[in-house]
């Protein structure tokens, strides 16, 4: 193995894992304000959708992505009124958010399947791009992925030392006492959750803009669902889902690692990669249930409604 | 005393769907007293105080604060008033320390994170109750999560304080240490709204009283002036028996026994269970007291298979080892049992009263090869309704419709008829008003006549001490010994409760769990 | 003002009535979507929904395209009833076609009598096969069924798509990603001359009356509508509710294995890749809108089976994608979560503010 496939499988491995890092970001904001939605997948095609069409008729790499964050936002925000107002059982909202998105995304995009947008470019910083093995991969990127540092960090702060990243826990752990202390439990349920769809909804776009470029029908193929697990996998901490995110970038680049090592395997099993690694994280995680009870909001997916 | 009150509040009306909380409710509470809010479960007490803390908003009626009329819509707004309250379920996040807590209730005034932590030592330790900022309210014990609910309030310019049965988590140790603290804080000014239903606690406490009954006030007191018997009957109304006879039993041979059973904790929550010796004989009542949390929860799903523990013998009914048994082989040896939440475990919500009776009767001829006996059904949840007098519009109404007195006479009455070996109460009637304690405690007690073997788990003294033939009291996971009633001192039983088991166990753990 | 208030118990009426405003609300979504759209709304309206079934032959298909779907629903009913969130109907019916047509293949050239019911029951083992591993995962291994059962589905794709580029495919096919046709004995019959109707039919029909049966006659079904509703009372009635939970997973996989080998023998007579349009997942909407009911479910099914019709005509004929029908799917969803909000709270319509203000100056 050489280095120059050591050093293209870092940097593929990181532009792979970005899409997956940023929903799982979202996702985690809204799961600790208690909300458990699983439309990510929905919301991230829609995203996709989206973003490439406002690419392709203003040729604005801005607009694309803050158009976007904003449909993610109206996806979620759907997703919040009957989940939220309506009382709606969670995972059964989320699915129906995903079954939405899906067909209304592929609706959308009908007349812009094969058509072409140019891809978002890399930002390479001239000097340290050329550092062996780590540069390209850190160095070389696109500005999404200098982007979602930056947001994992700012999220990372906020919950740590910002009082109102307190109240989203709290909200997340007991909302009935949250709101007999008043605190604003919607509201503060609203805004994770709008959160989540901006976050989805950027992700979609990385795929549309940043990493294809291209829109085909159903083009997220489960990493709305991987990004779930990754959750659990980073067990509602910020840092970890840095690492779970490349990890999973990883397995679904394992082709362009067959290719490099010659290895005569079909596309199609080597296709299966990530989703058998998110069944074997699910397993390594859930051997021990209480450990995993230990870090999940304690109001996770519990429909609650202030009786007065 | 000024003329000006501290706090009045005028005709309060709130109604929910199916009942009225409240019905023009008056309450006046003067500058610098304790003033007690007595009344029954379902009274409409907690109803009234949400609305004087802003969180839930009355239908109609006025506060006054100070001499001014106020609107209170917002638990910031009381607070901001001067106005704290403790629940009775606390308002605590169990995964956030003592200072996150209280750092989220007092807003900005809370300051940066070191200064609000010495405001939480210094505060706490003049008022006897020390507190470290940092710990975990997971970590705390019952007694210490009320210390912080208690500071929080103090941290503010507390006016009111306002607590919400106080005392039914604490050991009578506790109280007095509460009261201490409540007693100081009346000296320097401060007004307490006392609300309880143990008579005993508000004739030591209180300056006056208020009474509700069925959400209308039923009468103002000086409790000092008054007896026991004349409060208790304002509180329950003229037409209800009070109390029942209960005679003690001996029981006869050991159904239930329980030697060395020791368990470790699997959960954050659990508390791991310590040599664990216990007998319950056919055809007497053992009650077990203690604060919750203290190893109840685990000892009664050892017992009904709930939790099953590898390896573990100590469990033997009627002489069969029952520790590898799941809970249906236990129900099949003459188990009943009847769990402490009684929507959600001891009832399905969603399900009719058929559906329910059948949830654990099935095998009292409900089932035929796997098919439902649906005439079956109906008629053995028709008879409990009849039986144990539930108040319900018909067996097809949702468990979740009925009011918590009547659901679980109807949950009581399911387990009794099947005329079990051995029945396992927790709370038997925690939530229930008088007229449907009386009942239950009847049912039990002829149970008991017939032979069955009974174990009682409460934190109601008061109800132990009366049905009990032989108590005792658990604290973290360790039980006492057990004696009749009648020979068993309250101090006793309240040292026990604080896990000082005296000399026969003083070889494991004789020095207090508390201070 | 607007406001919601609790029920004192959950209305009956509202449970039959929510999907019933549910799918009428659809109904004026679509007409908005068409207008939107520049159609004239009646055509397009007429042409969704009324033109695939004017007349006999319009109304066979429907049936077949019912068939899988409601095969999957009866059993995602029982899965959800016992509040186990299967999502793998799709990847238990592909799994279900693959091992169906690796049995069909053994029977090529041959027409002996077991090839139809041996490939029927090898299907129904293929879809307990992908289930009982989501149910190993889930009850073994406490991993979270929905994930479980969502990366199956990928996998179960993936693992067609290998087989039909790979193992299976037809040696003589010019390299076709397609399996071998059928021979004739492992086509299901079918029902109907001039129609492709076939007796799979007879197999939903029979599944219905099965699932209805279980489900509200015996015990083991009021057992997992307990461990649905409420686990922890479920536990302290003494419930064995891992080996419900993995009876409920074992059977909507064969269900949905079965839908899958039908598909295979009844309709396109080999594996393609594009056996199913989605049938796994808009199966779990039916079983929603069905209330988990077989009577319900199947009245939901042909509705959605009419979605999936009334997108390939307004494809043909308006020129509209298909794909609309995915829209109109997740609509009704949304639809009918919204309107359940009516099963627990009724909608009162508040006029005075609060009393406090009002009243305060005494």
């Amino acid at each position: 193995m050489d280095i120059d496939l050591i050093t293209n499988i870092l940097y593929a491995m990181i532009m792979t894992g970005t899409p997956l890092l940023l929903v799982a970001l979202g996702e985690m904001v809204c799961e600790k304000s208690g909300v458990l939605n699983l439309g990510q997948e929905g919301m991230m095609l829609m995203g996709a959708v989206a973003g490439f069409i406002a690419m392709y008729h203003t040729d604005s790499y801005i607009l694309g992505f803050v158009f976007a964050m904003l449909v993610g936002v109206a996806m979620s925000l759907l997703f919040a009124v009957i989940a939220l107002q309506l009382n709606a059982n969670q995972v059964a909202a989320g699915l129906a958010l995903t079954i939405f998105g899906t067909g209304l995304s592929a609706f959308l995009g009908n007349d812009y399947e094969g058509k072409q947008i140019s891809i978002l470019p890399s930002l390479a910083i001239a000097e340290l791009q050329h550092i062996p093995i780590i540069g390209k991969a850190i160095f070389a990127q696109n500005a999404i992925v200098y982007l979602s540092w930056a947001l994992i960090v700012v999220v990372y702060l906020f919950f740590r030392y910002h009082r109102q990243g307190l109240s989203v826990r709290a909200v997340g752990e007991d909302p009935s006492v949250a709101s007999n202390l008043g605190l604003p439990v919607m509201l503060i349920r609203y805004l994770s959750v709008a959160f989540g769809g901006a976050m989805a909804g950027l992700a979609g776009a990385y795929l549309s803009i940043a990493y294809t470029p291209m829109w085909t029908e159903g083009m997220v193929s489960g990493k709305g669902w991987i990004a779930l697990t990754l959750v659990v996998f980073a067990s509602w901490r910020i840092e970890r889902i840095i690492l779970g995110a490349y990890l999973f970038g990883f397995a679904s680049i394992m082709h362009l690692v067959a290719q490099g090592l010659n290895w005569d395997i079909s596309s199609n099993l080597l296709a299966m990669m990530p989703y058998i690694a998110t069944l074997v994280v699910l397993v390594m995680l859930s051997r021990d249930k209480q450990r995993l009870k230990l870090f999940e909001p304690m109001a996770l997916g519990k429909p609650w409604h202030r009786s007065s | 005393m000024s003329n000006v009150k501290r706090l009045a509040m005028l005709g309060i009306t709130k109604e929910y769907p199916g009942c009225k909380a409240n019905d023009e409710v008056f309450l006046d509470i003067e500058h610098g007293e304790i003033h007690a809010l007595l009344g029954e479960n379902g009274a409409g007490k907690s109803t009234l105080m949400k609305m004087l803390y802003g969180v839930v908003k009355p239908d109609s009626g006025s506060i006054i604060w100070n001499g001014k009329p106020v609107s209170i819509d917002q638990p910031s707004v009381a607070r901001g008033l001067g106005i704290g309250m403790v629940f009775q379920h606390f308002s605590l996040f169990e995964t956030l320390t003592v200072s996150e807590n209280i750092a989220l209730v007092l807003g900005d005034q809370a300051g940066n994170s070191k200064t609000l932590a010495d405001r939480i030592k210094t505060t706490s330790e003049r008022y006897g109750m020390p507190l470290d900022p940092d710990r975990r309210i997971s970590s705390l014990s019952t007694g210490e999560r009320q210390r912080v609910e208690i500071v929080r309030c103090l941290l503010l310019n507390l006016q009111l304080l306002i607590l919400d049965e106080p005392t039914s988590v604490l050991t009578p140790q506790e109280v007095d240490n509460l009261f201490k603290t409540l007693r100081q804080l009346t000296k320097e000014g401060c007004s307490v709204l006392f609300i309880s239903h143990k008579l005993h606690e508000v004739t030591e406490l209180c300056d006056s009283a208020t009474i509700l009954r069925a959400g209308k006030v039923t009468g103002h007191c000086n409790p000092k002036e008054e007896t026991s018997e004349s409060i208790a009957r304002m509180m329950v109304g003229e037409d209800i028996a009070i109390s029942n006879d209960c005679r003690r039993s001996l029981g006869t041979d050991v159904f239930a026994n329980i030697e060395n059973l020791s368990t470790t904790s699997t959960g954050q929550f659990d508390v791991a269970l310590k040599n664990i010796n216990l007998q319950v004989k056919r055809g007497e009542i053992v009650g077990i007291a203690g604060i919750a949390g203290n190893g109840q929860e685990e000892l009664l799903k050892a017992l009904s298979g709930e939790d099953i523990h590898p390896n573990s013998k100590s469990i033997t009914f009627a002489g069969t080892v029952i520790d590898q048994l799941t809970p249906l082989q236990r129900r099949r040896l003459g188990l009943a049992f009847v769990p402490e939440d009684r929507l959600g475990r001891g009832a399905v919500p969603d399900l009719d009263l058929c559906d329910n009776a059948l949830l654990t009767s099935f095998d009292s001829g409900l089932v035929k090869n796997g098919f439902l006996r649906k005439s079956k059904i109906v008629e053995l949840a028709d008879k409990i309704i009849k039986k144990y007098k539930v108040k319900t519009a018909g067996n097809h109404d949702a468990a979740a419709s009925l009011s918590g007195g009547n659901l679980q006479k109807f949950i009581v009455g399911r387990e009794i008829d099947q005329e079990p070996n051995f029945l396992l109460m927790s709370h038997p009637t925690w939530g229930v008003d008088i007229g449907a304690q009386v009942a239950i405690h009847d049912a039990i007690l002829q149970l008991r006549d017939r032979g069955c073997a009974i174990l009682i788990v409460s934190e109601d003294l008061d109800e132990l001490y009366k049905i009990s033939d032989r108590l005792g009291a658990i604290c973290d996971g360790q039980i006492s010994q057990f004696l009749a009633p009648e020979v068993l001192p309250l101090v006793k039983l309240g040292q026990w409760m604080a896990g000082d088991f005296d000399t026969t166990t003083a070889d494991n753990k004789g020095v207090s769990q508390h201070d | 003002m607007i406001k919601l208030v609790p029920r004192a118990q959950a209305s009956a009426k509202w449970g039959y009535l929510s999907p019933i405003l549910a799918v009428f609300l659809t109904l004026i979504a679509s007409t908005i979507l068409f207008m939107a759209l520049g159609k004239d709304p009646v055509e397009a309206l007429y042409t969704f929904f009324i033109s695939p079934i004017v007349n006999w032959y319009g109304i066979t298909e429907l049936l077949v395209v019912a068939i899988p779907i409601l095969l999957c629903a009866y059993g995602l009913a029982l899965c959800y009833r016992a509040s186990i969130w299967n999502i793998g109907a799709e990847g238990q019916l592909l799994t279900g076609a693959v091992v169906g047509t690796v049995m069909a293949l053994q029977f090529v050239d041959s027409s002996s009598a077991w090839a139809m019911p041996l490939t029927l029951i090898a299907g129904m083992v293929g879809g307990m096969i992908c289930s009982g591993i989501s149910a190993f995962l889930n009850l073994r291994l406490n991993c979270n069924e929905t994930l479980v059962t969502i990366m199956m589905n990928y996998i179960a794709l993936n693992t067609l798509l290998w087989a039909v580029y790979g193992p299976l495919k037809d040696p003589n096919g010019y390299n076709f990603p397609e399996s071998a046709l059928f021979g004739d004995s492992t086509l299901l019959p079918i029902l109907f001359e001039g129609t492709r109707l076939h007796v799979g039919l007879l197999l939903v029909v029979l599944a219905l009356v099965v699932t209805w049966v279980f489900m509200s006659k015996t015990f083991l079904g009021f057992q997992i509508k307990v461990l649905g509703l409420d686990k922890p009372a479920a536990h302290m009635a003494g419930y064995k509710q891992k080996k419900l939970a993995a009876m409920v997973f074992l059977v909507s996989g064969a269900l949905a294995g079965l839908a899958g080998a039908v598909i295979v023998t009844g309709s396109t007579g080999q594996l393609i890749p594009a056996i199913s349009p989605g049938y796994g997942y808009s199966a779990i909407i039916v079983a929603f809108l069905g209330r988990l009911h077989p009577v319900g479910i199947t009245l939901a099914g042909l509705l959605i089976a009419l979605l999936f019709m009334g997108g390939e005509m307004s494809q043909m004929i308006l020129n509209l994608p298909r794909s609309i029908s995915g829209i109109l799917q997740g609509l009704i969803l949304f639809f009918l979560l919204s309107c359940d909000v009516l099963i627990r709270y009724r909608i009162a319509f508040t006029f005075k503010r609060s009393g406090l203000t009002a009243t305060a100056k005494n």
